[in-house]
């Protein structure tokens, strides 16, 4: 259990050095992206503007309040309350999410599936479970909203957020074929035959 | 010949304007502060969790209530679907259709003028109008009560993550009542950490297929603490609640014994030839809002 702080982007050798049940803290850059961005993205062709190369994304839709772009502010935006979504309805992205745009690291809550731990094996990355439902707390963890792509999508668009002390989140998934999840959902399925019969209904 | 039975008493009235504030200001007190049910619910599950990871979380989640309090933010990004409770009680004046406009009026007030994230599409085209309603949204559920010149408003901003956890089986009666606990622990272990854990698993027993639907959506958005009026019911909801957390599942799906903070069921009479069963789950922010308006005024709530 190591505690690993990382200022975005990463390399390949930094992302295959997590294990599940490490720790990480992560500082610079961190990019929003959802169902939609990714939708348009690799359904319908949309490219982005930001270069996503060892970077790290969260599954995620913030409240925002427009403001006036100034200074380093390009998005016109700054956060009300950023947090995160479920995972899984973007499991099929994982892939060309790494491949394509070279992404390292996937924020979410609920975990991913299969599909995903190979491409995280193949390729090198990791999943970082953060504390759905908590994002008032993640919000302290957000400078600004620096810039914005493909924001036709909002709330659903593609976020450049400036970070300092993200996390900790939890290693959940990473590159060596280790999941938490498949592990707890292994042990569920374990346990479901006594809670039936318990419950006269096995 | 008068229509009314008690001329005498002035009907309690409630001007659309009134309504249309408190729907504003329920939706944003709603994302904002977490029911004291549920708080003590979070306490009740961090004193026995045994899971060092859960305990870990559930801290993570408790400072969380802390913080949106103190800094008057959002507990969750998700502002979810507006779901709106209307209870009428006897001798309430009110225009029923006024009061609908009115409820989506200071829904999309809330949404603009805090801001709010409208969580909201057209379902096919999903284009957002960025006021938190559509075509049927905010969901409005109409029921009377007989509290005499009250009128309450309930206001639940229901997150996707857990209402994507949401099953129904037009079960037969051959099938028994272990087919109901069956369906329940498999649809508890198949949203997994999907649906935010700790969660209120809300069950539906009984009805037609819209109707069970419906009582898993009251169960899953009842306080913690209440029972099911109806007796085996109540049994049922203290056996299965036990039965998820035995699971292991854990607070996000990452291990531990607080899967769930309780499961509810909600039953309704059926057919002899169907038994059917619907879960429809909440998750940990498990958020509630009320205005209550009486002839003394309006007193604000969960």
């Amino acid at each position: 259990m190591t505690h690993h702080t990382l200022p975005t982007p990463i390399t390949e050798d930094q992302v295959r050095a997590l294990r599940v049940g490490d720790t990480v803290t992560l500082e610079e850059t961190l990019y929003g992206i959802r169902d939609a961005t990714q939708i348009h993205m690799f359904d319908h062709g949309r490219r982005t503007k930001f270069n996503l190369q060892g970077h790290a994304v969260i599954h995620t839709a913030p409240n925002l309040r427009k403001v006036e772009r100034v200074g380093n502010n390009h998005s016109g935006y700054e956060a009300v309350c950023v947090g995160t979504t479920t995972s899984d309805r973007m499991e099929r992205f994982t892939r060309p999410l790494m491949e394509r745009e070279g992404v390292r690291i996937i924020i979410g809550k609920g975990g991913l599936r299969d599909g995903s731990l190979a491409a995280f094996r193949d390729l090198g990355g990791a999943y970082l479970a953060v504390v759905g439902g908590a994002a008032a707390l993640e919000t302290t963890w957000i400078e600004a909203v620096e810039d914005v792509d493909m924001d036709d999508l909002n709330p659903e668009s593609l976020y450049k957020f400036r970070i300092k002390g993200f996390g900790p989140l939890l290693v959940a998934m990473d590159s060596h074929g280790g999941s938490l999840f498949a592990k707890v959902n292994e042990e569920a399925a374990r346990r479901r035959q006594v809670v039936l019969e318990k419950l006269g209904a096995a | 010949m008068s229509l009314m039975s008690k001329t005498e008493i002035a009907p309690l009235v409630v001007t659309p304007e009134a309504i249309e504030e408190a729907a504003k200001l329920l939706y944003i007190r709603a994302c904002k502060i977490l029911p004291d049910d549920i708080k003590a619910g979070f306490t009740r599950l961090d004193a026995t969790e045994t899971d060092a990871t859960a305990k870990t979380i559930l801290a993570t989640m408790i400072e969380n209530i802390g913080v949106a309090e103190r800094m008057d933010n959002l507990l969750c990004q998700d502002t979810g679907i507006p779901i709106f409770n209307l209870l009428i009680g006897r001798n309430v004046a009110v225009d029923g259709f006024a009061l609908k406009e009115a409820i989506a009026r200071g829904t999309a007030r809330a949404t603009r003028e805090h801001p709010l994230r409208s969580s909201v599409v057209h379902p096919i085209t999903r284009k957002n109008e960025h006021t938190s309603c559509g075509e049927r949204v905010p969901v409005i559920n109409i029921d009377f009560t007989d509290a005499d010149r009250e009128l309450r408003l309930e206001m639940i901003p229901k997150g996707s993550g857990s209402e994507n956890g949401s099953f129904l089986q037009m079960l037969i009666p051959a099938d028994g009542l272990a087919a109901v606990k069956r369906f329940v622990v498999d649809r508890v272990i198949q949203a997994g950490g999907k649906v935010c854990p700790p969660t209120i698993v809300g069950v539906g027993v009984g009805g037609t297929s819209d109707l069970c639907m419906h009582l898993a959506k009251i169960a899953a958005t009842r306080p913690l603490g209440s029972r099911c009026s109806d007796a085996e019911g109540a049994k049922l909801e203290a056996q299965l609640s036990e039965a998820v957390n035995a699971l292991g599942i854990g607070p996000q799906g990452l291990g531990g014994d607080s899967t769930a903070f309780a499961v509810h069921v909600e039953t309704a009479a059926t057919h002899i030839t169907m038994n059917p069963v619907a879960v429809n789950i909440q998750c940990h922010s498990a958020r509630r809002a009320s205005a209550t308006f009486t002839p003394a005024g309006v007193s604000i709530g969960f």
